[in-house]
């Protein structure tokens, strides 16, 4: 027993190693502008990088379209399924997990030739298009984890009841999908939102293919021509996927607690 | 949060497509259906336009001449030096990382099930996995140029402090090591998160009746325990090999266009037509969808065999 537990913390310590350093050292470095002193230059120079606030801007906006779009497409649809076509359930989940077979480049590849200026939906003709175009793929990137996320929190509620107690009510059905099942789903709708949120901001390869001015690129850009903010940059980028999946084990936890409550 | 828990062995079940024992009924049933179906429109359309159908004018393009001829010329030109050597090295880093990512990740998982730390590393560590395992693409180039490329952090203590020149070694960040050593940065939680579970589902009693019966620890792992997993740790593997073959962001913000892997080849390909012929870049994609695909199937399959011990 005693060698399984110097065993476990060998483990723990290796991977912690791992784990850490490369975060020191991007630490580290990004303090090293200032010759000879740490500083926070790089971040400064960063923060007042106007490029850096209109792409994270750009980023964040778009990252907030995907969860409201993509919110109203997964929870109907996932209620639907749930309430009537329970044998489709398996059809649906299948679907919802082919981003995660089919790369990412491959479906923005399909995109750039199915929706061009001689398609019969030439979305990529103007600037909204392609914007459009790029929700839609970031809907289409972060569906396995919206699905699941809602689906599970379904799982907890009781929908058919759910809905026949508002149907008798007198709700219909708009009233039955916003004020009874979403508000009953908010923690799935959360933390779906938070892991797309992470999933958006960092993205790189569709934004980049779609040209249009996101954080990822941006990311890449400043990779390619700078130094020291380079580093910055991905102390931030780790920040915020740090604070979505801190909000997201949040809402989890409070998940688990709420039957408990009611 | 990445791996999905769903149950395949449903998926099995007679075609739930099959609506025809309703068509004879009254037509208020069928009505009914027809609004069943209307329902989730939306989401099939989505799904239509925005995944499946752009797969498929790829793979259909994959076959057919820049003219519009059928042809299997694309999928024999896979077969030039160049694009083999870019599919071999892709399919070596992603085997490496997903091999080292599944070894160092089962250890860990193992480590906080069953190695008797305290509760807090468990929690610690779960949470750290959910980040890191997202925490990819370009940051995470960024991250290891910081600290392993020419003046990292590492690179530089490791020469001042015991004489040692990683980079006379031959080492180097924008190659086949640096990049299985980066990848497996997300490939080692992920790895941790969806073996936690199978781990925990091991049942006490399974070890106990082993040690009464009087087996060794060894005996143990090797007779009880790693045939009960070896879906689960075979099938993840699969799946952390899929993640990496996809990836593109990491490997072109460490390298640039330098290292000669299957993204990287397809995304100079979208760009600039560098292979001059738009028919083979659709064939390019397509392999990338077999392999991926195939690694995906093999792991479901996995998957379903594993939760038969975790009813």
């Amino acid at each position: 027993m005693k060698s399984t537990r110097f065993l476990a913390w060998l483990a723990i310590a290796v991977g912690a190693i791992y784990f850490i350093v490369p975060l020191i050292g991007t630490f580290e470095f990004s303090l090293r502008m200032r010759r000879g002193e740490y500083s926070f230059d790089a971040y400064h120079s960063v923060f007042s990088d106007i490029q850096f606030r209109s792409t994270f801007g750009f980023s964040m906006l778009m990252a907030l379209f995907t969860i409201i779009f993509g919110m109203l497409l997964v929870v109907p649809t996932a209620y639907w399924v749930r309430l009537r076509l329970p044998k489709l359930r398996p059809v649906i989940e299948f679907i919802t997990l082919l981003p995660l077979v089919i790369p990412a480049i491959v479906i923005v590849f399909g995109y750039l030739r199915l929706y061009n200026s001689s398609s019969f939906l030439p979305l990529t003709n103007s600037t909204s298009g392609t914007n459009m175009l790029l929700v839609f793929s970031y809907m289409t990137l972060s569906l396995p984890y919206m699905y699941r996320a809602v689906d599970t929190a379904m799982r907890m509620i009781d929908v058919a009841t759910l809905t026949e107690a508002a149907e008798s009510l007198g709700a219909k059905w708009p009233t039955i999908m916003f004020r009874c099942i979403f508000p009953n789903v908010m923690s799935g709708v959360l933390s779906g939102a938070f892991i797309t949120f992470a999933i958006v901001m960092g993205e790189f390869t569709m934004a980049a293919l779609l040209n249009r001015p996101a954080f990822g690129p941006y990311l890449q850009l400043v990779g390619a021509n700078k130094a020291y903010e380079p580093s910055a940059l991905a102390i931030i980028a780790f920040a915020i996927t740090w604070l979505s999946m801190g909000l997201l084990q949040l809402v989890s936890r409070f998940q688990k607690t709420a039957p408990v409550k009611a | 949060m990445r791996p999905p828990h769903f149950r395949l062995n449903s998926f099995l079940s007679p075609n739930p497509l099959d609506d025809s024992r309703f068509m004879s009924q009254s037509a208020l049933i069928d009505r009914r259906t027809v609004i069943d179906w209307l329902g989730i429109m939306p989401f099939m359309i989505f799904a239509l336009l925005f995944l499946i159908l752009p797969t498929l004018y790829l793979v259909g393009g994959a076959f057919l001449t820049p003219d519009g001829d059928f042809t299997f010329k694309n999928i024999a030109d896979l077969f030039s030096p160049n694009i083999v050597s870019a599919y071999w090295i892709s399919i070596k880093v992603s085997i490496a990382s997903s091999l080292g990512g599944a070894v160092i990740g089962f250890f860990l998982a193992w480590a906080i099930v069953m190695g008797g730390v305290p509760s807090f590393v468990r929690s610690g560590l779960l949470t750290f996995s959910g980040v890191a395992s997202n925490f990819a693409g370009v940051p995470l180039a960024f991250a290891f140029i910081a600290t392993l490329g020419r003046t990292g952090l590492v690179t530089v203590l490791l020469r001042d402090l015991i004489g040692f020149n990683l980079y006379s070694t031959g080492f180097n960040l924008l190659s086949f090591l640096g990049l299985t050593i980066t990848y497996m940065f997300f490939q080692i939680p992920l790895m941790v998160l969806i073996l936690t579970p199978a781990l925990d589902g091991m049942k006490r009693e399974w070890r106990e009746a082993s040690e009464i019966l009087g087996a060794s620890t060894w005996q143990y792992w090797r007779m009880i325990a790693l045939p009960i997993l070896w879906p689960s740790l075979l099938g993840t593997t699969l799946l952390l090999f899929a993640n990496a073959f996809g990836a593109i962001a990491t490997a072109y913000a460490l390298t640039g266009s330098s290292l000669n892997i299957v993204p990287i080849l397809l995304y100079a390909q979208i760009r600039g037509d560098v292979l001059h012929n738009p028919n083979l870049g659709y064939a390019l994609a397509l392999g990338m969808i077999v392999i991926t695909g195939l690694s995906n199937v093999l792991y479901i399959w996995l998957r379903s065999r594993a939760e038969r011990w975790q009813k």
